[in-house]
């Protein structure tokens, strides 16, 4: 018997949630951006989130690793915990959330020094301990990019191709040791080749981190993602999210119109 | 609204759909007709017609693979194009049952032999009926319907082993037709299966609208027919 579910977790395994949104309405000054927001994200998974421009998914992104503390008048209402402690508490360092909650950018951003002292530097600045050399190779390795780049890591990291630099910045955020990783669009600058091998990289780094992708590409939601969560605008431009669920059902048998209809392309 | 190009493609393959439905619903009428009449230019005639029936499906699974390859469906479009290809191969099976009906009125000839045209005229007509409103469900999506529709199959099933049983007693009291006999048992044959079709055709208009796979009437008709 055939059985392709290659990405079929089943909603009633998620016993342990690595990060817990609870009742979260998120504001720009007056403007509420997110509203009501509740989301369980379970640890070793993909999850993708995705909806039309406005419906403030970087910004639910952006929260979970506390990026949005630095936008004037930005406020968040509600909790989000990681491992059951609220990360927006008094008490919590937001640099220590970002060590635990590294973030890849749209755009490649590497560092104007070798490709060696980009994935050094995260490492060397938290402390990491270890042989430096043996901490960059398996870096690299894990980010898949070793084998292209062993003979080249004094080059300036800038030389590298736009997929290459993709994933040297996702190196440097494994070097920090985080546990999850944010995507925002990680793809949307590079070409087919190389978004299907940061898909292949992301499915691979699942094993021993979590993943949370904001895309506009569906089809990369589809096939790269566990758990896909929607989000759209309500008629108060509020972000909402509409439907969360295995992205097998989102997929094939979304229950929401709203999802269909933005999925088969017909809204948004 | 938009994907407008997608839209009419969809509404292309629709159409063509219900043509080859009307195709194969005028080939069962037509063979049963002809067999009634022993009409052999009839039946050669439909052996043409199948050629287009099968010119036909070819074409429409055609667009549906370019549909698929270029307009990248997913959720309820890729149900309903996936189930589409489906939904050909039964028609077109179906019209294959109608040419096997053609190709036993041409080994028939004029044979004298008694056949139960009465039930064979009842199977066609119930199967076509069956097949004419199983297509008007699936261009509805309308899942009750489809439900239904399948539980008729019973009549057929019924009719079937009444032609059997018919014919297996004239070949017992006259077994120098058995041969002639055996075709007609074919041609009932036929007919129940593209009935049993039908019901396959219903199966995939409830996936469209539901998303759900299930046999809707576990099917036994071979020990039946065995028995």
């Amino acid at each position: 018997m055939i059985n392709y579910e290659p990405n079929t977790p089943n909603l009633s395994d998620a016993n342990h949630n690595i990060l817990e949104v609870k009742n979260v309405s998120m504001y720009y000054g007056s403007f509420r951006a997110v509203k009501d927001l509740n989301l369980k994200i379970q640890p070793n998974k993909i999850t993708a989130i995705i909806g039309p421009s406005g419906c403030g998914k970087s910004t639910v992104l952006r929260a979970f690793n506390r990026m949005n503390d630095f936008v004037r008048g930005y406020h968040l209402e509600g909790e989000i915990c990681f491992h059951n402690q609220n990360l927006y508490a008094p008490e919590v360092d937001p640099v220590q959330v970002r060590k635990m909650i590294g973030m890849v950018f749209q755009k490649p951003n590497p560092f104007p020094k070798s490709i060696y002292e980009n994935v050094a530097w995260g490492a060397r600045i938290n402390g990491i301990p270890g042989n430096m050399d043996d901490i960059v190779e398996q870096t690299l390795r894990q980010a898949a990019l070793w084998d292209e780049v062993k003979d080249d890591l004094r080059k300036s990291a800038l030389a590298l191709s736009g997929g290459q630099q993709q994933r040297l910045c996702i190196a440097r955020a494994l070097a920090v040791k985080p546990e999850i990783i944010l995507m925002d669009e990680p793809c949307s600058a590079l070409d087919p080749i190389a978004t299907l091998k940061i898909e292949d990289l992301m499915r691979e780094l699942s094993v021993n981190y979590t993943i949370i992708i904001v895309t506009h590409n569906m089809q990369q939601a589809a096939r790269a993602s566990d758990y896909t969560a929607f989000f759209t605008m309500d008629p108060d431009r509020a972000g909402v999210m509409v439907e969360f669920d295995t992205t097998t059902n989102i997929f094939t048998n979304p229950h929401d119109k709203r999802t269909e209809d933005y999925i088969s392309g017909r809204f948004g | 609204m938009l994907r407008i190009a997608f839209e009419r493609q969809l509404v292309q393959i629709n159409d063509e759909i219900l043509l080859l439905g009307s195709m194969v619903e005028q080939s069962i009428l037509s063979a049963v007709d002809a067999l009634k009449r022993r009409d052999v230019v009839r039946a050669r005639q439909i052996y043409q017609h199948d050629t287009e029936i099968n010119e036909k499906r070819f074409a429409i699974e055609n667009a549906i693979l370019i549909t698929i390859a270029t307009q990248q469906p997913i959720a309820h479009d890729l149900r309903k194009l996936t189930a589409n290809l489906e939904i050909i191969t039964e028609l077109e099976r179906m019209g294959d049952y109608a040419k096997g009906i053609a190709k036993v009125i041409i080994k028939l000839g004029d044979q004298p032999i008694p056949i139960p045209y009465n039930e064979l005229g009842r199977m066609g007509e119930k199967a076509v009926s069956m097949l004419h409103r199983a297509l008007s469900a699936f261009i509805a999506e309308d899942v009750n319907q489809a439900s239904t529709i399948p539980t008729e199959d019973d009549e057929v099933d019924t009719l079937y082993n009444t032609v059997h049983h018919m014919m297996v007693k004239e070949m017992i009291a006259n077994p120098e037709i058995i041969d002639h006999a055996n075709q007609v048992m074919w041609v009932a044959h036929n007919l129940e299966r593209a009935a049993d079709r039908v019901t396959n055709i219903c199966e995939r208009t409830v996936f469209i609208a539901t998303g759900e796979l299930l046999e809707i009437e576990p099917s036994d008709d071979e020990e039946e027919v065995s028995s």
